[in-house]
C-alpha cells in the first residue's frame, strides 16, 4: 500500500495568530465629496445602537490569513485531490474543473436575484433548459430548483403532499408517511417536520421493501410513501410498480428520493415507476462539489396534477423569453429565498452538456459496473460478506458487512474505515443503513479507474490480513492522518464541550 | 459513444470487457436484469451533447452573455447585497481539498474543514455577541423558519410575532416552516412615520401563547430598529424568546444583538465574502445563548473542539449529533443534512481578512455613501428618500410622486443602471416606491450617475 501521510501543520486557531493593528483587507476610502456633506457617520446612527464593544475578530495580514486557510486545506481530503472517495450514498464523483471556471464568470457571480427579468435572460434560459432535461431524466412534468439540498427537497415534497390533501379535503385523515427502515435519516425527519406521523416498515430478507408489510400499514390515513430506488443497499426494488400501485390505491402519493439516481440515468425513470414527486441531488448525480458539507443543490420534479402546488416562482418560456411566474394561487409559498442554489445549478448544467444524454447513460452504466466489481472482490475477502441477496446485482453502491471480522478478530467497521484513511483512501459510509450489522457502504462512482478500484480492493485485503494477524495495527488506526482518533465523547460532554473561541477562552480562564 | 469520455476512465472498451469477464456477464445490461422489462427506458435521453470542454465553454459563456451589463453595481439589496469579495476568499474556497470534500464524517482526515467551521462559528459568535453558533443553515429565511420552530419547542407556545415590515420572502418561508408545526405568525404594526415597531400594538399582541418576538435589524426597508431594549423587555416579560435577524456586515458599527438581550440571532451571511450568484447559494446564520436547553434544540451541524483519545493534541469533530436526523430520525431538531459549509468558510476567511477595524471602516464607507445617496435623491423634485423618519444603515426607501416607479426603473435600465427593488406589489401602502441599496461597491461617481440619470428621466416625464 501507499505510504500516505496527510499534512499536519499543528495549526493554531486564527484568533491565536492575531496581532493588534494588522489587517488583510484594503478598505475603500470615502471620497471627500461624500464625506463632507454627511459628516460623522456615528451621527447617523441612534446613540443606543452604536457598537461600543467591537467584535473580537482576529487581526492578520493577507498572507497570514491565506496561509492559515491553505494549511487547513492541506489537512482536508477532497475527491479531486484525494485518491478514491467511496463514501456510499454520497456519489463522490469527479467535480469537473470546467464547471468551476464557468461558475466563476462575473455574468453569474455578480447577478442580483431581484434584477429585472429582461437582464437575466441568460441564466433563466440555462435554468429552463436544465429543468427540461431533468424532467426528461426523471419522467416528470414540472419542476422547481428552489430547495437548497436533498433534505430540503424532501421537505418540499412533503409540503406538496400536504397541499394536495388540503385541496381535496383529506388532510385531517391522511396523517401518515410510510418510510422503509433502510431509509436515510432525512426522510423521516422531513416528513415529521411537515407535520406527518412516520410509519416505518421493515425490509424483507432480500433487502427489498416488504409488500405485505406495506399492505398492512396503508389505508385512508396514508398520505404517502418515501422511497429510494435503487434502495440504500444498492438493490433495485423490482416490485416497484406494485409498491406505487398499492400506495396509490390507498389514496396516497409516492415520493422518490433521488439520492441513488446515479445508478439509473437513461436506464429507467422514477416517473415510469409510478412516483408522483421526485428529488435529485445535483451535488451527487450531477457532479457539483459538496464543499465540505454544502452547498448542495436540488431539483424537485412532479407529475402535472401537483404542479400548481410547486413553490413560487416557476420558470417559464414564451416566444424565446424567459420569466418567473409568481401568479400561482395554489402554490405552497416559498421554502427558501429566491430561486435555489444557482451556482451549483449552473455547474450541473455544464456537466450535463459535457456528457449529453448518451454520456449520462454511460456514466450510470460504468458506475454500476464499478460497484459490482468492487462488491464481488471484497465480499470474497476473509471477514467480509454481502448481506441481503449476495448474488443479486448491485447498482451504484453495495453495502458490505464486517460482522464476521468483528466476531473473529474484534476489528469493527469503524476500525476498517480508519485504517483505510491511513492508506490515503477515504472511508466508505459506515453503520448505515442500520439494517446491516457493521455496515460498510461503498459507492465507487464512475469516476474511478480500474487501477484505483484495485487499490481499494488491495486495501481491504491488507486490512483483512492484518485483522487476522496483527489486529492492533488496525485498531490503532489512523496514524497517517493529521490527527489520530479523536475523543468524540469529550467533544459532546456538557462539562468539556467547547463550541467557540469564546467558550475556549473561558475554559482556559477557569483552568488558570 | 464510441470513444472513451474524459470523465469515465473505465469507458475504454477493453477495460469494460475485462471487468465484465470478472463479473461473468456479457453486457452491462446484465447488471440491470432485475429491472422489469416494462420499466426499462427504451428511448434515448433527449439531451444535447456530449460536447468537448471547449465547446461547452463557448456555449455556456455565450448564454451567460445574455445577462445584462450595467454601468455600476445594481442598487439592489433586500436579502442579497453587492459587496466586493477579496481574492483570497475565492482562492481558499476553490482549493480542491475543501471544495470537493463531503461532510466531515471522518474527522481525522477532515481536520481542515472542521477547524475552519469551528472558526466560522467562533467569528459569528464574536460578531453577533452570542456563545454558540451552528455550522450554517441554507439562508436567512430558512434560519427564521428554524428559529421559530426552535422557539416553539423551547416554550411549548405556538405564536410568533414578527414585524409588519418584514421581508415578504422571509415571511413566506417562515409560514412554510411554521404552518405544519401548528405555529401561527402574527404581525406587529409599525409606526407610520418612523417604520419602527409599534410598541403598544406589540404589548397587546404578546401574551402567554407567544413563543417569540422577532425583529430584523437593519429592517427590510433599511431603517434601524432602535427600540430594541423595550422590545426585548416586552418579549422577556411574557417569557417569550427574542429573535433578531441581521445583515452581519452592519455589526461592524451597529450594536450586537447579544448586547441587547437577544436569545437567538439569525441572518444572511452572503455579504461576508460570498458572491451574489443570482441568489444562491446563500449562508444562513444561526446563533444562540450558552444555555444547555437551547443548545440541545439548535438545528443543524455544530463543530466542537476536543482532543485526541491519547490526549496529546487538540482536534475538532461534529458534536451533539444526537440532535440530528441521521441519529434521531423523525425526532431530530431539523431535517437539515447538507448545509452551506463552503459559504461559511468564505465567511470565516472574509471576517479574518477584515478584522474589527476593516469591518468598522467598511461600515463607515457604506453608511456614508448611503446617506450621500439619500441626500442627493432628495435634491430631486417629487422624489423623497427615505420614506421613514428613522436612522438608516445602507438601504432606504425612495418614493416617487406623479410617476410610476416601473417606468423609472425601465428608463434607468435603458441608461445602463439597475434601480432599486420595486415595493408596490408587497407594500402597496407605500405608493410608488422602491428599496435602494448602497454599499462600498457603489462609488461616488455611480451615485452621481444614478442621480443625474434620475433627473433626466424625471424631466422627460414632465
Amino acid at each position: 500500500m501507499r505510504k500516505f501521510r496527510q499534512a499536519d501543520w499543528d495549526e493554531p486557531l486564527i484568533f491565536e495568530l492575531s496581532r493588534e493593528g494588522r489587517i488583510g483587507f484594503s478598505t475603500p476610502s470615502i471620497e471627500p465629496g461624500v464625506r463632507d456633506p454627511i459628516g460623522e457617520v456615528e451621527d447617523h446612527i441612534p446613540a443606543n445602537m452604536i457598537r461600543e464593544n467591537p467584535p473580537k475578530l482576529p487581526e492578520l495580514s493577507e498572507i497570514e490569513v491565506l496561509r492559515h486557510y491553505l494549511h487547513l486545506s492541506q489537512m482536508n481530503y477532497g475527491v479531486n485531490s484525494g485518491l478514491i472517495y467511496p463514501l456510499g450514498s454520497c456519489t463522490m464523483k469527479y467535480n469537473p474543473i470546467i464547471n468551476e471556471v464557468i461558475a466563476s464568470h462575473p455574468k453569474i457571480t455578480e447577478i442580483h436575484p431581484d434584477q429585472d427579468e429582461s437582464t437575466v435572460q441568460g441564466i433563466l434560459e440555462i435554468m429552463h433548459q436544465l429543468k427540461d432535461w431533468l424532467l426528461t431524466v426523471t419522467g416528470m412534468d414540472e419542476g422547481s430548483f428552489e430547495p437548497a439540498a436533498g433534505a430540503h427537497g424532501e421537505y418540499l415534497g412533503n409540503l406538496l403532499i400536504r397541499a394536495y390533501f388540503k385541496e381535496i379535503g383529506e388532510i385531517e385523515k391522511r396523517s401518515e408517511i410510510i418510510i422503509p427502515d433502510s431509509a436515510h435519516g432525512t426522510n423521516p425527519a422531513s416528513a415529521a417536520m411537515a407535520g406527518f406521523k412516520v410509519v416505518e416498515i421493515p425490509s424483507k430478507e432480500d433487502g427489498c421493501l416488504d409488500l405485505e408489510a406495506l399492505k398492512s400499514v396503508v389505508g385512508d390515513h396514508t398520505a404517502g410513501l418515501m422511497l429510494t430506488n435503487p434502495n440504500t443497499l444498492g438493490i433495485f426494488e423490482s416490485e416497484i410498480s406494485s409498491i406505487t400501485e398499492i400506495v396509490h390505491k390507498a389514496g396516497g402519493l409516492t415520493y422518490y428520493d433521488g439520492a441513488n439516481m446515479n445508478a439509473i440515468l437513461g436506464k429507467c425513470r422514477p416517473g415510469d415507476m409510478g412516483f408522483d414527486i421526485v428529488h435529485l441531488n445535483l451535488h451527487k448525480t450531477f457532479s457539483t462539489p459538496h464543499g465540505g458539507g454544502g452547498p448542495g443543490a436540488c431539483f424537485v420534479g412532479v407529475k402535472s396534477f401537483l404542479s400548481d402546488f410547486l413553490p413560487v416562482p416557476i420558470i417559464e418560456e414564451k416566444d424565446g423569453e424567459y420569466r418567473l411566474n409568481y401568479e400561482r394561487p395554489k402554490a405552497i409559498g416559498k421554502i427558501k429565498g429566491y430561486y435555489g442554489n444557482i451556482s451549483p445549478i449552473l455547474k450541473a448544467y455544464t456537466y450535463t452538456l459535457s456528457l449529453g444524454g448518451s454520456g449520462l447513460k454511460e456514466s450510470s452504466e460504468v458506475a454500476v459496473l464499478n460497484s459490482n466489481y468492487v462488491a464481488k472482490k471484497i465480499k470474497s475477502i476473509r471477514g467480509f460478506s454481502l448481506p441481503y441477496s449476495p448474488d443479486k446485482p448491485r447498482k451504484h453502491e453495495a453495502v458490505l458487512s464486517a460482522k464476521k471480522m468483528m466476531d473473529e478478530t474484534g476489528v469493527r467497521a469503524l476500525n476498517i474505515s480508519k485504517k483505510l484513511l491511513d492508506f490515503g483512501i477515504h472511508a466508505p459510509t459506515v453503520y448505515f443503513p442500520l439494517i446491516v450489522p457493521e455496515a460498510l457502504m461503498i459507492e465507487p462512482t464512475e469516476s474511478e479507474s480500474l487501477e484505483r478500484l484495485e487499490e481499494l480492493i488491495s486495501a481491504f485485503k491488507t486490512i483483512s490480513s492484518l485483522a487476522y494477524s496483527k489486529p492492533d495495527e488496525v485498531l490503532d488506526a489512523p496514524k497517517n492522518t493529521s490527527v489520530s482518533r479523536l475523543d468524540e465523547v469529550r467533544a459532546s460532554h456538557p462539562k468539556t464541550m467547547c463550541l467557540s473561541w469564546r467558550s475556549y477562552c473561558s475554559i482556559l480562564k477557569q483552568q488558570t | 459513444m464510441n470513444k472513451s469520455h474524459p470523465y469515465l476512465p473505465n469507458s475504454v472498451p477493453e477495460i469494460k470487457d475485462k471487468m465484465m469477464d470478472e463479473l461473468e456477464i456479457k453486457s452491462i445490461d446484465d447488471l440491470y436484469s432485475d429491472i422489469p422489462e416494462e420499466l426499462i427506458f427504451k428511448g434515448t435521453l433527449d439531451i444535447p451533447g456530449p460536447y468537448t470542454e471547449e465547446e461547452v465553454k463557448t456555449l455556456v459563456f455565450s448564454q451567460l452573455q445574455k445577462n445584462s451589463d450595467f454601468k455600476c453595481a445594481p442598487f439592489l439589496g433586500g436579502g442579497v447585497w453587492p459587496h466586493y469579495v477579496p481574492s483570497v476568499v475565492d482562492e481558499v474556497i476553490h482549493r480542491a481539498e475543501f471544495l470537493t470534500s463531503y461532510t466531515p464524517y471522518q474527522p481525522e482526515i477532515s481536520q481542515g474543514m472542521l477547524q475552519a467551521a469551528f472558526e466560522y462559528q467562533s467569528l459569528i459568535c464574536e460578531l453577533v455577541g452570542m456563545e454558540v453558533s451552528c455550522a450554517s443553515l441554507y439562508d436567512w429565511s430558512t434560519a427564521l423558519g428554524e428559529a421559530a420552530r426552535m422557539a416553539n419547542r423551547l416554550t411549548q407556545r405556538d405564536i410568533l410575532i414578527v414585524p409588519y415590515l418584514i421581508s415578504p420572502q422571509r415571511l413566506a418561508v417562515l409560514r412554510a416552516y411554521a404552518e405544519p408545526a401548528g405555529l401561527k405568525v402574527v404581525q406587529a404594526d409599525y409606526d407610520k412615520s418612523s417604520g419602527l415597531m409599534e410598541l403598544e400594538d406589540l404589548k397587546e399582541k404578546v401574551n402567554e401563547n407567544t413563543a417569540a418576538v422577532y425583529i430584523e435589524n437593519p429592517s427590510y426597508l433599511g431603517f434601524i430598529e432602535e427600540r430594541v431594549e423595550s422590545i426585548a423587555e416586552i418579549a422577556h416579560d411574557a417569557n417569550a424568546l427574542f429573535i433578531v435577524g441581521v445583515n452581519p456586515i452592519s455589526l461592524g458599527i451597529l450594536k450586537a444583538p447579544g448586547d441587547y438581550d437577544a436569545d437567538i440571532v439569525i441572518g444572511e451571511g452572503q455579504p461576508l465574502g460570498n458572491h451574489m450568484n443570482y441568489g444562491g447559494p446563500l449562508l444562513g446564520i444561526f446563533a444562540c445563548r450558552n444555555d444547555p436547553k437551547m443548545i440541545r434544540q439548535i438545528p443543524g451541524r455544530i463543530i466542537g473542539m476536543t482532543q485526541t483519545l491519547d490526549g496529546s493534541k487538540k482536534g475538532f469533530s461534529m458534536v451533539l449529533q444526537t440532535r440530528e436526523q441521521h441519529i434521531r430520525r423523525e425526532k431530530a431538531t431539523s431535517n437539515i443534512c447538507s448545509n452551506e459549509a463552503l459559504c461559511a468558510l468564505a465567511g470565516a476567511v472574509y471576517l479574518s481578512l477584515l478584522g474589527p477595524n476593516g469591518l468598522r471602516d467598511l461600515c463607515r464607507v457604506i453608511v456614508n455613501r448611503a446617506h450621500y445617496a439619500m441626500r442627493r435623491v432628495n435634491e430631486l423634485i417629487s422624489v423623497r428618500a427615505p420614506l421613514f423618519r428613522s436612522f438608516h444603515f445602507n438601504e432606504f426607501t425612495v418614493g416617487f410622486e406623479g410617476v410610476e416607479v416601473e417606468d423609472i426603473n425601465k428608463s434607468l435600465l435603458n441608461k445602463g443602471i439597475h434601480g432599486g427593488k420595486i415595493l408596490k406589489r408587497d407594500f402597496p401602502e407605500l405608493g410608488e416606491a422602491a428599496l435602494y441599496c448602497v454599499t462600498e461597491s457603489h462609488k461616488k461617481k455611480d451615485i452621481d450617475l444614478l442621480i443625474s440619470s434620475l433627473k433626466k428621466i424625471l424631466e422627460a416625464e414632465e
